[in-house]
């Protein structure tokens, strides 16, 4: 235990640990005291804790890997320039097509895209409803003067009404419903393409592939359970449904900085990525040797020179230039010059 | 991985003089389906303007892999059998590092889908116990997938090379390129 806690990555666990207390700090904040706190609801605040800790964690130690490291940095040092305006109005666009919408997937296939699309609204939705009525930022009272009027209240302010009944009340306490639908649909496509996909059958794992799909429609259809009791069967099962669904999902959120929901997180690292490109095309080009082809931006070469040394290799030449100042076609070129070469020398060009 | 019946003995060979230019190899790439049908391997003219020497490549599969040390997000990964697999498409971030530091130029970026490809040796083949596509139709040879047994008995006058120097930097690999005779290494710079 003391080795564990000896391997630990303290800067990481610092991170961690602060991020952990704000979660509590504003869960105290916006449940005044936790008086709006809906007692109910105490364990998958314990999850949302857990996850918090382990997903700052991963984050923190993420980040401290050289081509990370550099990517982040660059990135806010990019966005954060005098180009702030047109860096964050792109990375803005960017966050509706790729993050929300997903459609880099769509090049890669329109059913994946939809079966991904479908999953990830539901679970972008859920996140919304949920994380806000688990932290006790949300909570809804009957209006004094009438039995029929709820207030929806945020951080202890009143914010909306709506009549008990109306579509609007249909609407708002049905939202995990319609997630739920949306998960499951997308989870589903999901599972039938790692069951037909002859390179996905070769290359997928149970943990890494297969589990997050079962998990998400173990938390959709354990939601299900909870609306089918108390809309058809008189809350008599609703311990029983209720518990199962907390099971489900403080899982989810438990395993969630260890699997593949952590691309969740990593996926915003896109957006740096496309400033970093254009960027570095705007600061200038470099011309592979071999081809005369413009190939990359020179401050991208320039880093990755950085970034090698800093990870242990060295592409330096003899003559002060770099194997990395080629184009990836300058490189295999290079390559069948230099067996040429040995092939000549060795006296038979087929041996 | 799942259970895999990957053979060890098995070991992929490249000569390039061997290539003949005929793009068999990139139409049997493309039938992979961990590809998704996509072609990587890499065939063309060396130096057009002054030869008719082409070169093919195919991803060498690293002992200590350029492309996964410099991707951000992890997206790179080797399995216990030594294949560095293509990127994990719910991790990479399409940014080209793997792309610019490999050192045999084998990642692709599949700018649409903002992804990177490469070769994996045809893994949905070679972990059925089955050959890489390239090298079961390459008429010259210049792809060989076999026992080293073989390409000795085959090639007797050649030794197979996983070992390459580029500047400062050696790189081991695991595909082999056949070189003369008692060569140990290909000094590429």
């Amino acid at each position: 235990m003391f080795r564990l806690i000896k391997t630990l990555n303290r800067i990481a666990l610092i991170k961690a640990t602060v991020a952990a207390l704000l979660v509590i700090v504003v869960v105290f904040a916006g449940s005044r005291n936790l008086q709006n706190y809906d007692a109910a609801l105490i364990g998958y605040l314990f999850g949302t804790v857990f996850a918090v800790f382990g997903i700052a964690y991963r984050y923190s130690v993420w980040l401290q890997r050289p081509p990370t490291r550099l990517y982040w940095r660059r990135s806010w040092e990019f966005l954060l320039s005098k180009d702030f305006v047109p860096y964050a109005t792109r990375s803005l666009k960017l966050f509706f097509r790729n993050i929300l919408f997903q459609r880099f997937i769509y090049p890669r296939g329109k059913t994946r895209w939809i079966g991904h699309f479908l999953l990830a609204t539901g679970c972008l939705i859920a996140f919304a409803v949920t994380i806000p009525l688990t932290f006790g930022w949300i909570h809804f009272t009957l209006d004094p003067d009438s039995d029929t009027t709820y207030i929806a209240n945020f951080f202890g302010f009143p914010v909306s009404t709506f009549q008990l009944g109306s579509p609007m009340a249909f609407a708002a306490f049905h939202a995990l419903v319609w997630c739920s639908v949306l998960v499951t649909i997308g989870a589903v496509m999901m599972m039938k393409r790692r069951m037909t996909n002859g390179g996905l059958i070769a290359t997928q794992t149970f943990d890494g592939d297969w589990l997050p799909l079962i998990l998400l429609i173990a938390i959709s259809v354990t939601g299900l359970g909870i609306s089918y009791d108390y809309t058809f069967l008189q809350g008599r099962t609703h311990q029983f449904m209720a518990v199962i669904h907390a099971i489900t999902v403080i899982l989810f959120l438990i395993w969630m900085p260890f699997g593949k929901f952590f691309h969740i997180f990593q996926r915003l690292a896109q957006l740096g990525a496309n400033i970093y490109k254009v960027e570095g095309s705007r600061r200038g080009m470099a011309k592979c040797p071999h081809t005369q082809q413009e190939f990359a931006s020179q401050t991208h070469i320039n880093d990755l020179k950085d970034v090698t040394k800093d990870l242990g290799f060295d592409f330096t030449l003899e003559d002060g230039r770099s194997h990395l100042d080629f184009s990836p076609e300058g490189k295999r070129s290079a390559l069948a010059k230099a067996h040429f070469q040995a092939r000549k020398e060795g006296g038979h060009f087929f041996g | 991985m799942p259970n895999t019946k990957y053979d060890q003995q098995m070991e992929f060979f490249v000569d390039m003089q061997r290539c003949i230019g005929c793009h068999a190899c990139e139409m049997a790439c493309a039938e992979c389906e961990t590809n998704g049908q996509e072609s990587m391997i890499h065939i063309h003219y060396v130096d057009r303007a002054s030869t008719v020497q082409t070169t093919v490549q195919v991803c060498m599969h690293c002992e200590d892999p350029a492309c996964a040390n410099v991707c951000p997000a992890d997206a790179i990964t080797k399995d216990e059998f030594g294949v560095v697999h293509t990127a994990n498409s719910s991790r990479c971030i399409g940014c080209s590092n793997c792309v610019l530091a490999c050192p045999f130029g084998v990642p692709q970026k599949q700018e649409q889908a903002e992804l990177m490809m490469k070769c994996n040796m045809c893994y949905d083949r070679t972990s059925a116990g089955k050959k890489p596509m390239c090298a079961t139709v390459c008429p010259s040879q210049a792809l060989f997938y076999g026992t080293r047994e073989e390409i000795q008995k085959m090639r007797p006058n050649s030794t197979p090379v996983k070992k390459f120097v580029f500047g400062q930097q050696e790189v081991n690999t695991k595909v082999n390129i056949m070189m003369p005779k008692g060569s140990t290494e290909l000094k590429i710079h």
